[in-house]
């Protein structure tokens, strides 16, 4: 159940935050410019299309986003694939491009299929936006860069492959996402052609107003959040002791792998010595030929379970492990948020003591030195006051907002995220728990098969009794 | 031996007997051919352990010794069941009976003793001799040892095999008495022989040939197999660090945490698995290396078939060349080079009486070469034929019994598998309830 009604995490008694109880009346006045602004503050799409919409989401409408997610989830209406990886080579550098095709029914894409090739910058540059655009919520991995080898290790096959099944999920986990599916990047990024999508990148938000939001965060995040609520320390909490597992089971899992490569390394070397020996035998020559073929047929069997726990277990544990870096970033842009709507609180009130207690000694003074009378002062400065008090508090309104968006938004993609996390961890290790019982499965029928014919030729020389 | 009926009892638990007597009646009853000692007896080396006490140079040491026990064999049927006899012996002297065994019997392959010092051990196995393991493997190599030779139609009858079964003091003294030390080869004229001989019989060079590839192959076999069983072993036990961090997780999951606790559960006990696995894949090993050191007597059999040969060439060719001597000082004519011949050249001939005398002298020792040589040749042949007859025998037991360690060995593989499936199975179970 990945639906979340918005009343009872809300109002629930523990936020300590200023959040009046019933804010569905109040959201739902925001005018449109507000919702854009707080929404979506760093896309250039404002041309209100239908396929925006549901871009414009207030934490009401996010209920009906959820719960149709929930009937939504049989009638899957689009599919991504990434394949076809291809390197391209310019005279400044070499870098791969991957196929990605979509098939979709939805109405807002012009077409039903779409055929595009990206590198995995533009991939990056896909997550930088859905991350600014939805500050807390739970954005799914990308594959690492390739940092410490070097040019020529970036090409290796193993790692092109391991890398384009990585963004195939990736792109997979932003199409299910009920947010992110929607999102005009998202559309971009799957349907545009190469020179569209350069200079829709280049149109991003100026520079100068997103520098005005990190100095704000920067300002924020020195400042502390004061008042978290308690359940987004328990996830806080949860995510520290989530990420040690996670991590912990990924190396473990490295580790099984090596131990079974150094295993089969010397498998490898017993099956050729069976052999070696049946040149030396008469009778036993038969037998330790059908030896060192069981052996043989073992080594290729373990080959290929090695090869599994690499291609299926290991990307989903390590992909899980880069997700709680991503958990504890949106955790951390949450807190900021709120610190922000603590700072700006705390300002208004501070701002309104102001009000209350004026200075008059030191004003008339400075006045005086000017040339303006006192009530003509006194006036214009309770004026000042005022309007810079109305600002503040439209501010603040817009922070609280922000922040109440921020907390649901939250709340409800951490369900979807565990649920999603649990489902995915459970199948790979059902799905590993498989291939080694299939693998113990082969082996024995190997064996099986050995004894059998063992038997058939004793009971032929009228030999041997097999109790 | 049919016939013999209950006198069998009498001869080995019977006090009526004069010990003499009862000697006498044992060794005619296992002179005929054929007769092993174990169709009378129940040999065991029932228990191993240590004890502590002065060696020759007057030190300290720590040695264990291993308890022979013998019944006879009707004595269970009868349902008397009585208390087996037994003694105590140590590893030395059972390598003492068996190089009395290996100059007493050329012409057989003896039966190999465990190793001396553990050997193609992989990390987890001691290579240490006081280790119970390596103890306990090493008893029942020393039982195998005294079956084999117990069942073996020659050395079975052998006396003072007999009482280092039965006869706990006096045993080493009576060994020495055989004066078998002294009948031994020495190890420079074994090898002198291998190089020299001209025409050894083509089997025994094959079999040699044989025993060297067997010996080199099993040796390979027991490195690469100690090598995968130390990584197989490493396998298992890191998917022990699985049941440790499911067992964290699941503290801090809510619905997941059953699932993976249990889901550890049997990942902890997969870990623990490889240690059995790994116990029985050791008798295995030890199989092989029973073979690897019976190639060893094989080529010991082989070895000594080169120095009969090569000690009839010696003396058939020793005869061939003073037969030439006679011949020549018959004839006057010299024929081949020799220091006498070019003396009495250059300083004239010897005297009719000298020249006669030593005739005489050659004609005696071309008699005894003669002599030598049937001697030698018969000598030659009689070890061919018991040697081949042993050969032929060990070949059959050999191919019967490693026939037999690879089918223990596929049966091995076939438990291990089943284990890895039923585990895998349990956890899948586990996991799907995540």
């Amino acid at each position: 159940m990945s639906g979340f009604v918005v009343d009872s995490t809300v109002s629930s008694g523990n936020s300590s935050v200023a959040i009046p109880t019933d804010i569905s009346g109040q959201i739902l006045d925001l005018d449109e410019d507000d919702d854009l602004e707080v929404f979506s503050k760093d896309t250039t799409v404002t041309d209100g299309s239908s396929f925006n919409a549901s871009m414009q989401t207030s934490p009401a409408s996010m209920i009906n986003q959820y719960k149709f997610e929930e009937d939504a989830e049989d009638t899957k209406d689009i599919f991504v694939t990434v394949d076809n990886p291809e390197s391209h080579v310019t005279a400044i550098e070499t870098y791969i491009t991957y196929r990605v095709v979509t098939k979709t029914t939805r109405s807002e894409f012009d077409s039903s299929e779409f055929e595009v090739r990206r590198r995995y910058q533009d991939f990056l540059w896909l997550k930088g936006r859905l991350e600014e655009a939805h500050p807390t919520l739970i954005v799914h991995p990308l594959p690492e860069k390739f940092v410490v080898k070097g040019m020529v290790e970036r090409f290796n096959e193993d790692f092109i492959e391991t890398r384009r099944r990585a963004l195939h999920r990736f792109l997979n986990k932003i199409a299910e996402h009920p947010i992110f599916s929607s999102s005009e990047d998202f559309k971009i990024f799957l349907t545009a052609a190469p020179g569209e999508l350069t200079s829709y990148k280049k149109q991003g938000p100026g520079f100068l107003s997103r520098m005005g939001e990190t100095v704000k965060a920067v300002a924020a995040a020195v400042r502390g959040v004061r008042n978290r609520p308690q359940e987004f320390t328990e996830m806080q909490e949860y995510v520290e002791a989530f990420s040690q597992k996670i991590s912990s089971l990924d190396k473990v899992t490295q580790r099984i792998v090596r131990e079974q490569k150094e295993y089969l390394e010397e498998l490898k070397e017993c099956g050729p010595t069976y052999a070696l020996w049946s040149q030396s035998e008469e009778e036993l020559a038969e037998p330790l030929k059908d030896v060192a073929g069981c052996v043989d047929r073992c080594c290729k069997e373990t080959e290929e379970q090695v090869k599994n726990l690499n291609d299926n277990l290991i990307p989903v544990l390590h992909e899980y492990a880069l997700c709680t870096d991503t958990l504890k970033a949106v955790l951390r842009r949450r807190d900021n948020i709120q610190a922000d709507f603590e700072a700006k609180t705390e300002a208004l009130a501070t701002k309104k003591a102001d009000r209350d207690t004026e200075s008059k000694v030191l004003s008339l003074a400075w006045d005086s030195l000017v040339g303006r009378s006192p009530e003509e002062v006194k006036q214009q400065k309770q004026q000042k006051l005022k309007g810079e008090i109305k600002e503040m508090r439209d501010d603040l309104d817009k922070a609280e907002d922000r922040l109440e968006w921020a907390n649901n938004a939250l709340k409800s993609d951490w369900t979807r995220w565990q649920k999603d996390m649990r489902t995915d961890l459970r199948s790979a290790f059902v799905d590993t728990a498989e291939r080694n019982v299939n693998y113990y499965e082969k082996c024995l029928a190997v064996w099986e098969s050995f004894l059998h014919s063992q038997r058939t030729d004793a009971e032929g020389n009228g030999n041997v009794d097999f109790s | 031996m049919a016939d013999s009926g209950s006198e069998e009892i009498a001869v080995i638990g019977n006090t009526d007997l004069t010990p003499s007597e009862s000697e006498n009646n044992l060794k005619n009853t296992m002179v005929e051919k054929g007769t092993s000692l174990l169709k009378m007896m129940e040999i065991s080396v029932a228990e191993a352990e240590k004890r502590t006490g002065k060696n020759a140079v007057n030190m300290q040491e720590t040695y264990t010794v291993y308890l022979i026990e013998t019944r006879p064999v009707d004595a269970a049927s009868e349902g008397t069941n009585p208390v087996p006899d037994s003694l105590w012996r140590r590893y030395s002297e059972f390598e003492l009976l068996r190089n009395y065994l290996l100059v007493t019997y050329p012409f057989s392959v003896v039966p190999p003793l465990p190793e001396k010092r553990a050997e193609f051990v992989w990390h987890k196995l001691s290579a240490d001799n006081m280790d119970p393991d390596f103890v306990e493997r090493r008893r029942v190599g020393l039982e195998n040892f005294l079956l084999r030779v117990a069942s073996h139609p020659d050395l079975s009858s052998d006396k003072i095999f007999y009482s280092f079964l039965t006869e706990e003091n006096g045993w080493k003294e009576t060994v020495f008495e055989t004066g078998f030390q002294a009948k031994a080869d020495s190890r420079l004229k074994a090898l002198n022989a291998t190089f020299r001989v001209k025409n050894p019989d083509k089997r025994f060079a094959e079999m040699k040939h044989y025993g060297d590839e067997l010996q080199s192959v099993i040796s390979q076999l027991l490195r690469v197999r100690a090598r995968a069983a130390d990584r197989l072993y490493g396998v298992y036990k890191v998917h022990g660090n699985y049941g440790r961090v499911f067992s964290e997780w699941s503290a801090i999951e809510k619905e997941m945490g059953d699932g993976l606790q249990s889901a550890g559960h049997h990942m902890d006990a997969y870990a623990a698995s490889v240690d059995d696995i790994l116990e029985e894949e050791e008798h295995y090993a030890d199989q092989l290396k029973e073979y690897l050191f019976y190639a060893d007597a094989l080529r010991a059999v082989c070895r000594k078939h080169e120095l009969t040969q090569y000690e009839l060439e010696m003396a058939a060719q020793d005869l061939t060349s003073k037969k030439q001597q006679r011949e020549e000082l018959a004839t006057g004519t010299i024929r081949t080079f020799s220091l006498k011949g070019m003396t009495s050249k250059l300083f004239g001939q010897e005297t009719p009486e000298q020249r006669e005398a030593k005739v005489k002298m050659l004609e005696t020792q071309i008699e005894e070469g003669e002599e030598l040589v049937k001697e030698r040749n018969t000598e030659c042949e009689e070890f061919v034929k018991s040697a081949w007859v042993d050969i032929e025998r060990f070949k059959e037991q050999k191919d019967h019994d490693l026939r037999e360690a690879l089918i223990s060995y596929a049966i091995m593989q076939i438990s291990m598998c089943k284990k890895g499936i039923q585990v895998w199975n349990n956890a899948k179970e586990c996991f799907s309830k995540m």
